[in-house]
């Protein structure tokens, strides 16, 4: 008699791409908005987008229940940080956040993939890439999720980033004007959708600069 | 390997007695796991009186699961087996009035990433026969190419035009020889001297004979349409109407699905292959500036050095002597 050991798993994969772009005076985040599991679709509409302060997105894919527990989460922190503090978080410092939020859950990880995207304190856009236990770096442009193989050789040769370990250290952010960038966004994600199973339906672009939010839809393929 | 273990095998319920009083059972499960080589041996009628003499040898025409068995425990030592492009698929088929209408999706897949987004799944079998493919894309490839030319062989022989039911044969003799490891599902259609003929055969080498069918990953997406939709006598334009939107089903709910619809009527002594019929999922966005790739390859280097020459060629009639 063989052993038979438990068969069942807490986790799925509900798949999704999610991208970031940083530049000067602005930053864009972009997810798909489908949600899967398998060979199935669960739904065309889901947005994988959370904004968790006024100059702070983050845009997660991976286990989509997990997701909702880690925004539940960050939001109920980032209303106590209000409490005591009487002002919204930067960027910079719900990414330290998260990570720490990542991080608590060690051994039970959230099943999350994240990219968080916003202004910090000077308004210069800025970016934080995860994985999902919690390790982090500032970065110029990331991607994260079921199309991110496909997507970052992509961005890498758009927007060639400085390494990091230059010294002097150079700005991550990237070159391109605002629109550039949201094009860029927008190709990427149709050319993510034309090979990845796990990416479609519809693309959900949040637009972060001086003047505030702003969102943009693009529809995807429906295969 | 591993996923064929998975595969259900299809067992007929109204069997009248239970599996495990048929004679030397073997798992259903899994036919390889158990069998032992003793059974290997298998004496001719004629020669039993001779058995001392009968070398320990599997003998001709019988099977031999060493392999199998040897993939086994190396899959068991840790050895990850090589992964195969699946056309996690969308395939289908119906007989409406004067023929047979089949239809199939356009995306074969690796895992998660669309490897071809435009293949051709209805393969050509014989003038008036043709067969759509699911499963491991080699499979249905070589399987069809392979009856299809045995079918051509006959046709020489015999000088008469191939039956669809030869063509069945073919195929389910292959696939159960290989025991559902040869993993092609296949919709095979055709018009014959007989009339229209339909039918499904699976990886293991079983068949059905139906008046609609459906096969692949997005088999219950196709099937909910026929199973609302079908009806006997159907004209030519229903047909193909249904056809496509059973395709559509599958391209849109399922993920293994995807790109264009392929249609293939065959009627008699006649047959239309509409290669993309519908094209229904276009890109949705082209850069308008187009893209530049600044840095050329650096050139360091344009001096030329020619190789040393190891032989003289000679110049002459290479027919000489």
């Amino acid at each position: 008699m063989t052993k038979k050991h438990a068969n069942w798993s807490p986790y799925d994969n509900n798949g999704g791409s999610c991208v970031a772009i940083a530049g000067a005076d602005y930053c864009v985040i972009a997810a798909d908005t489908r949600m899967s599991t398998g060979y199935n679709i669960l739904t065309r509409d889901y947005s994988k987008i959370s904004q968790l302060a006024d100059k702070a997105v983050m845009a997660s894919s991976g286990f989509q229940a997990d997701v909702k527990a880690l925004q539940k989460a960050l939001s109920a922190k980032h209303l106590i940080y209000q409490h005591q503090h009487n002002k919204q978080m930067s960027c910079p410092a719900m990414a330290q956040l998260l990570s720490n939020t990542l991080y608590y859950k060690r051994f039970f990880p959230y099943y999350a993939f994240n990219v968080l995207g916003g202004l910090d304190n000077e308004g210069k856009g800025c970016v934080f890439t995860y994985d999902a236990v919690g390790s982090y770096e500032r970065v110029g442009y990331s991607a994260q999720g079921s199309g991110s193989t496909l997507i970052i050789p992509f961005l890498d040769n758009q927007l060639k980033s400085p390494s990091p370990l230059l010294l002097p250290a150079k700005d991550a952010v990237t070159p391109l004007s605002e629109t550039e960038a949201i094009d860029l966004v927008k190709t990427v994600f149709a050319s993510a959708t034309e090979r990845d199973i796990y990416t479609g339906d519809k693309v959900e672009i949040v637009i972060l600069n001086a003047s505030g939010m702003r969102r943009e839809y693009m529809e995807l393929r429906k295969d | 390997m591993e996923n064929n273990q998975r595969l259900k095998l299809k067992v007929y319920t109204s069997l009248s007695f239970p599996l495990s009083s048929l004679p030397r059972q073997t798992p259903i499960s899994s036919p390889f796991s158990h069998f032992s080589p003793v059974q290997y041996k298998r004496v001719p009628l004629g020669f039993a009186k001779m058995a001392s003499s009968v070398v320990d040898l599997p003998p001709k025409g019988g099977f031999s699961f060493d392999l199998c068995r040897r993939n086994e425990m190396l899959e068991k030592k840790g050895l990850k087996s090589p992964t195969f492009l699946k056309t996690g698929t969308t395939i289908v088929g119906l007989v409406f009035q004067d023929g047979v209408i089949l239809g199939a999706d356009t995306r074969a897949t690796e895992g998660p990433i669309v490897a071809d987004k435009n293949c051709e799944k209805i393969h050509y079998m014989a003038p008036n026969i043709y067969c759509c493919g699911a499963g491991t894309a080699a499979d249905t490839e070589a399987v069809t190419d392979m009856v299809s030319s045995q079918l051509q062989l006959h046709r020489y022989h015999t000088g008469r035009e191939s039956r669809v039911v030869t063509a069945l044969t073919f195929l389910k003799k292959h696939l159960f020889n290989y025991q559902g490891h040869v993993s092609a599902a296949l919709v095979l259609g055709g018009v014959d001297i007989t009339g229209p003929h339909l039918h499904t055969i699976y990886p293991h080498g079983s068949t059905d004979t139906l008046p609609f069918a459906t096969m692949g990953s997005g088999s219950l997406a196709a099937m909910s349409v026929f199973e609302s939709k079908y009806k006997e006598s159907l004209s030519r334009d229903e047909g193909i109407k249904i056809v496509v939107e059973a395709i559509c089903a599958g391209i849109f709910n399922d993920l293994g699905s995807g790109s264009n619809v392929d249609v293939c009527v065959i009627t008699k002594g006649h047959k239309e292959y509409l290669r993309n019929h519908l094209l229904p999922n276009p890109r949705t966005y082209v850069n308008p500036k187009g893209f530049t790739f600044p840095k050329k390859t650096e050139v360091l280097l344009t001096k030329i050095t020619p190789l040393k020459e190891k032989v003289e060629v000679i110049e002459g009639d290479a027919m000489e002597e």
